[in-house]
């Protein structure tokens, strides 16, 4: 079960620990892996504890010519572009009446555009073999709402709206379209919490901890394996019972 | 660039794409009535003309080409 022999996946984001979780699940099902990151020391050290069959792909996302011919450099690193995991994304936090639309539109660009053009660029691929998997990572804040976070659920309840059309658009080429939903998940950024706003955060998890970033790389891997053919325009909410939707 | 030759190749993309048989590709065969083309199939077939071209065709053009000869006619001005 969830062999991926032969497939190749790009995987934005792959220097943070969500990012580097996916790569590690895919890879370790069979997957050749393009790591994407804007820190390229992170990558390097993850592709040197992967070994065969993973490579570093460096972009600004932000730049749009460079992120529509990232898929067209996975191609050329790994033979085909089968799996696109569209995990990179960026918070700028704050408060609606103090938000900048700088802070807003980059929210935007990062997490929402970005993964429309990279997706939009790995299709045609996709279209021709008759089998692709487009995953999308956006977050529990995306169907909750988050005070503070405006922009970011804005930006990843539009990745879910956009991840079901397009679902419909390609389902019958064999191309599958879903979401991953994580909840707290415990990465670089959650160690950054206080006490005070961690015990805040776990009284609402009936499950009682953080997840573990390896937690959505199963998740990514089963989204992305053959058996999850007839799952498409979904999203698979993994946090702890966090949101029960 | 000959007309036979643009037809030719033209006839070869569409027939490998849909999976028709060759002499059902004719003048006046709609893609999406006689061929069986899905819209998705019609817009692969323009960006596979594009490529095999190096032609442009925007979208307002991408629509008038239902048939085809339309197909072939396009891409012999745009040549």
């Amino acid at each position: 079960m969830f062999d991926l022999s032969g497939k190749a996946a790009l995987v934005t984001g792959a220097s943070g620990g969500i990012g580097g979780a996916v790569a590690r699940a895919l890879h370790g099902a069979g997957a050749t892996v393009g790591l994407h990151g804007t820190r390229e020391a992170p990558l390097h050290d993850l592709a040197r504890e992967l070994g065969e069959r993973a490579h570093v792909l460096p972009c600004d996302l932000g730049d749009a010519d460079a992120t529509a011919a990232l898929p067209g450099r996975a191609v050329e690193a790994m033979g085909s572009l089968d799996i696109l995991v569209n995990n990179a994304g960026i918070t700028r936090d704050g408060l609606m009446m103090r938000m900048t639309d700088e802070d807003w539109q980059a929210v935007l660009d990062l997490n929402l555009t970005a993964a429309m053009r990279l997706s939009r660029a790995a299709l045609r691929g996709m279209m021709k073999a008759r089998w692709g998997r487009i995953v999308n990572v956006t977050s529990i804040v995306g169907a909750t709402g988050n005070a503070g976070q405006a922009n970011y659920a804005a930006a990843k309840a539009g990745l879910t709206g956009y991840s079901k059309s397009l679902a419909q658009e390609v389902a019958s080429r064999g191309i599958t379209v879903n979401c991953i939903a994580p909840g707290f998940i415990a990465t670089a950024m959650t160690d950054k919490l206080n006490e005070a706003q961690r015990g805040a955060i776990m009284a609402q998890i009936p499950m009682g901890r953080m997840g573990a970033p390896d937690e959505i790389g199963a998740a990514a891997l089963y989204l992305a394996s053959p058996e999850a053919g007839y799952v498409t325009g979904a999203t698979l909410h993994v946090n702890g019972g966090m949101a029960m939707l | 660039m000959s007309e036979n030759d643009i037809e030719t190749r033209v006839r070869k993309i569409v027939v490998e794409h849909l999976g028709v048989e060759e002499d059902k590709v004719t003048e006046n065969a709609s893609f999406i009535d006689d061929l069986g083309a899905d819209s998705l199939d019609t817009v692969e077939l323009v960006m596979a003309f594009e490529e095999e071209f190096g032609i442009e065709i925007p979208d307002d053009a991408a629509e008038t080409i239902q048939t085809f000869g339309d197909a072939v006619k396009y891409i012999k001005d745009a040549v």
